[in-house]
């Protein structure tokens, strides 16, 4: 029996260590939020938080997971409050949506650690995360909106 | 050549998709008969009514007690935001306050057929342009309903009230009932036969930038796409598929396999074995133990570099002719300068970012499916076929697709049709994962193209003549869309070539169909993918083989096609073409009629010294008639550049010894953020009936930049992905 904390709560799962935390996350707990890329890191799709680290929980063995603060989108926030989901609404970011999890799970770790992010900090931040439909330019504008929404900027409307 | 014939070539297939029914043979032509594909009276469309909502007065529109209006959407929602524009539509004729409007995917029934192709699915950007009048008239039936409820409660005349954001209002009294208070007489109300329709002046939503419905969704984890879904007693399954396609199993040990622990079960089905598991991982780390000798079949020798002899050999001599004007060989023989290029492009996979995957839950008298497809038609009576039911004992549930881009439009329903036979064959409700692996090789890829082109030009450097033979596998070919190849030519093929806009006077298109066992698909925007470049690219050698200016040129031979040239002046002007630049960067423009819709670009490209192009700004006008959603349609715009940029940069699926070589987005990449263009969208304003947004946006980019690296460096791209430019 494998104990994680996920989104606050501490969960037991019954599984092999060696499972990928994405596997657990989606199948064990419900929570697929986190999605299915590519398993080997190279999409961004399954991006969680590993005690405020953004991780590819499709090469994160679960195993290495526990005793640490995991956080998935579904934990990102209850009501869509979180600046970044603000911004996402206000610009419209999605269009098929299955990355954007990921997206904007990448995204909170850069804006928690950096308040006024560069075009420059954006590109290195986020390269990680592939959009196949294309929403980059988006992307980029809603994390700048994100910010200022985040530094009491101009908070804008977003219902 | 000129508008009319781009007409008449579109009517002429659309026809065709209608009387498919009556000529072809065969089952899946049959499919085409709604009916058959959902046996009489056993509709699914009335369950869409919940108790709490009393008033659906058609398929489409459900409104509640509580205010609440639900569209019921026809189309499947793949990112092209055809969940709130089509409910735009309804809710504009409503007089719906938009707040209140909520979007559910329609289950599968003949009432969500497609007007056109008579079979309910999603593709050939025509979602807009199909259902804009059946979802504005589900609309209006709905208001006329609602303010004759009202008539009948306050004993006045219909003609006195008038409905507004929601509510019925009769002005003379100051009364108010909103929809929700009025949906249970209105449920009573004969629906009206023909209603009007708004002047489109008075429209309060369609033309307005409106947020999309399925955002919350899509930002908090909930949106449920088909990798998604758990049933009770759910299995999943993952597949070992024949490495060369066409391959079958010749025996296998799963003694491994089983020894896995969750591994339930090993089954053989026709595309190979499956292994079912109590979840994703043990099916894989199963299937990674399975040992199975494979028959390779006639395919195992397939190479690229081998087609790519067979298809520039081709090339050298005409095939069948597509379209024919004037006599473009003396036309060449007489011109005062010839110019020659040959163009090619790989197979490419679609690579929807959500891998391949379906539910089954098989009873002995039902056949429950939950999966991201565009197909359902289709779908539901090849599930049929393989579980020995009834179509109308299958139902699909559509789930949101994490990307479609036409591979969830398969004639061959593949991923569907397998999951049904593991389902039948392990007899637990599965749920079929195909890894990013198995999506990259499991085929039905955009064509592999090889064009050769030769252009004359007079001594003023008009164009004079221009040929184009095309080679290249056929879509349809050995499907059930098969009746729709007239005289050997499969329009997929040859669209966007066939159907040029220049006035240039003599102009042969001709066609060579090699058959390949390699399986094919359309591909976001088919035929224009590979007929944009080449066309546009070769226009831009022409214009200089002529002396001329290439959008000078361009704006000359549209002169009788005012909605190009429209697009094209304004991308000009919005591009600053003509105005000096940055030095190291080149401009390139391209336009392309696709979809119905008139697409122009205007790239800024620089190459570094190693030779790597890099796209810093993409201009972009369309003219797609009246736009229902402005923000959508850019977004599409937005999209369709970054696709169109990675196929033109970065990504080939490439075959060797009949194995497909690429295998994750290591070694087929895609366009990342710090890659991605500066990307500006202006739409042309227009009355005219709306056309396609989702694909047009693609063909125009990879030319734009090709011609971009030729002003940049004075090298020619002729060959995708462009890659490496070699400089020096």
């Amino acid at each position: 029996m494998i104990t994680l904390k996920v989104n606050g709560k501490q969960l037991n799962v019954d599984v092999d260590p060696a499972t990928p935390l994405l596997w657990v996350l989606r199948e064990s707990l419900g929570l697929t939020g986190t999605k299915y890329g590519c398993g080997m890191a190279q999409c961004g799709a399954c991006t969680v938080h590993l005690n405020g680290e953004a991780i590819r929980s499709c090469v994160k063995r679960v195993a290495d997971a526990t005793g640490k603060e995991i956080t998935t989108i579904e934990g990102l926030s209850t009501d869509l409050s979180h600046p970044l989901q603000k911004a996402w609404i206000e610009i419209d970011v999605p269009q098929c949506g299955y990355c954007q999890s990921g997206q904007i799970m990448s995204a909170a770790v850069l804006l928690a650690e950096n308040s006024a992010p560069t075009d420059t900090d954006i590109d290195e931040a986020m390269t990680g995360n592939i959009c196949r439909c294309g929403t980059y330019p988006r992307i980029r504008r809603a994390i700048h909106r994100a910010a200022e929404i985040k530094g009491g900027r101009n908070e804008g409307r977003a219902e | 050549m000129s508008a009319p014939a781009v007409v008449r070539h579109e009517i002429n297939r659309r026809d065709f998709l209608k009387t498919g029914v009556a000529v072809g043979g065969g089952l899946l032509i049959s499919l085409y008969l709604p009916e058959l594909a959902l046996a009489s009276g056993e509709s699914n469309a009335g369950t869409t009514t919940a108790p709490a909502a009393p008033f659906a007065p058609n398929a489409f529109i459900r409104i509640g007690t509580d205010d609440i209006i639900t569209v019921i959407v026809n189309k499947s929602e793949m990112g092209q935001g055809v969940y709130t524009s089509l409910p735009m539509l309804a809710a504009e004729e409503l007089e719906a306050d938009w707040s209140k409007v909520r979007f559910e995917p329609a289950p599968v029934d003949p009432a969500y057929a497609h007007p056109v192709f008579k079979i309910q699915m999603t593709g050939g950007s025509t979602s807009t342009a199909s259902e804009w009048e059946r979802f504005r008239k589900a609309g209006a039936t709905a208001r006329v309903m609602l303010i004759s409820a009202a008539a009948k409660n306050w004993n006045v005349d219909p003609q006195s009230l008038k409905a507004e954001n929601s509510f019925v209002i009769h002005a003379a009294s100051g009364r108010r009932a909103s929809f929700g208070s009025l949906a249970e007489t209105a449920a009573g109300i004969e629906p009206p036969k023909d209603v009007p329709l708004k002047d489109p002046k008075d429209y309060k939503l369609i033309g307005k930038p409106t947020r999309r419905l399925d955002t919350p969704s899509k930002i908090n984890g909930s949106a449920q796409f088909g990798l998604d879904v758990q049933i009770p007693g759910m299995f999943t399954a993952v597949v070992a598929r024949a490495p060369v396609f066409g391959g079958k199993v010749v025996s296998f040990n799963a003694d491994k396999a089983r020894a896995v622990p969750g591994v339930k079960d090993v089954v053989q089905v026709p595309s190979g074995v499956a292994v079912i598991a109590s979840g994703f991982w043990p099916a894989k780390l199963g299937r990674d133990k399975l040992e199975v000798k494979w028959d390779d079949g006639p395919n195992a020798s397939l190479s690229s570099v081998g087609m790519r002899e067979q298809y520039s050999k081709l090339a050298q001599s005409p095939g069948l002719v597509a379209k024919k004007i004037g006599d473009p060989a003396k036309a060449l023989a007489g011109a005062a300068k010839t110019v020659t290029a040959e163009f090619e492009v790989p197979y490419l996979a679609h690579a929807t970012m959500e891998p391949l995957n379906c539910v089954v839950d098989l009873r002995a008298d039902s056949c429950e499916i939950w999966s991201g497809t565009q197909f359902q038609t289709i779908d539901a009576a090849a599930a049929a076929s393989v579980a020995g039911l009834k179509p109308a004992q299958v139902k699909i549930h559509t789930t949101m697709l994490g990307g479609g881009f036409g591979r969830r439009a398969n004639p061959a329903s593949d991923f569907i049709v397998e999951a049904v036979h593991v389902a039948k064959a392990a007899k637990v409700p599965v749920k079929v994962v195909w890894t990013r692996e198995d999506d990259m090789h499991g085929g039905y890829y955009r064509p592999m193209w090889y064009d050769r082109m030769v252009a004359g030009v007079d001594a003023g450097g008009n164009p004079v003549a221009w040929t184009h033979t095309i080679v290249g596998q056929s879509i349809m070919q050995g499907t059930a869309f098969e009746a729709f190849i007239k005289n050997g030519i499969d329009d997929a093929s040859v669209e966007g070539a066939a159907d040029l806009l220049y006035g240039i006077p003599n102009l042969q298109v001709d066609l060579h169909t090699p058959k390949i066992g390699v399986p094919v698909l359309w591909w976001r925007s088919v035929g224009h993918s590979h007929n944009g470049f080449a066309v546009e690219a070769f226009f831009d050698e022409v214009a200089h083989a002529g002396g001329k200016d290439p959008y000078e040129l361009r704006r000359t031979l549209l002169a009788n096609q005012p909605r190009m040239r429209g697009v094209l002046d304004l991308v000009a002007e919005k591009g600053n073409w003509g105005k000096p630049l940055p030095a190291g960067r080149g401009r390139g423009i391209a336009t392309h009629f696709s979809f119905d819709s008139y697409v122009g670009q205007v790239a800024e490209v620089s190459v570094d010294k190693d030779g790597m192009p890099h796209v810093h700004r993409v201009v972009c006008a369309v003219d797609c008639g009246r736009v229902i959603n402005p923000d959508s349609v850019k977004a599409q715009m937005e999209g369709g550049i970054v696709f169109g940029l990675t196929a033109a940069l970065k990504d080939a699926i490439t075959l060797e010894g009949g194995r497909v070589q690429q295998r994750n987005f290591h070694d087929y990449p895609m366009l990342r953020i710090n890659e991605a263009p500066e990307i500006e969208v202006h739409i042309v304003t227009s009355n005219e009936a709306p056309t396609g947004v989702g694909e047009p946006g693609v063909p125009p980019v990879a030319p734009a930049v090709a011609n971009a690296i030729f002003a940049a460096t004075g090298k020619r791209i002729r060959r995708l992905p462009i890659g490496r430019v070699e400089l020096g």
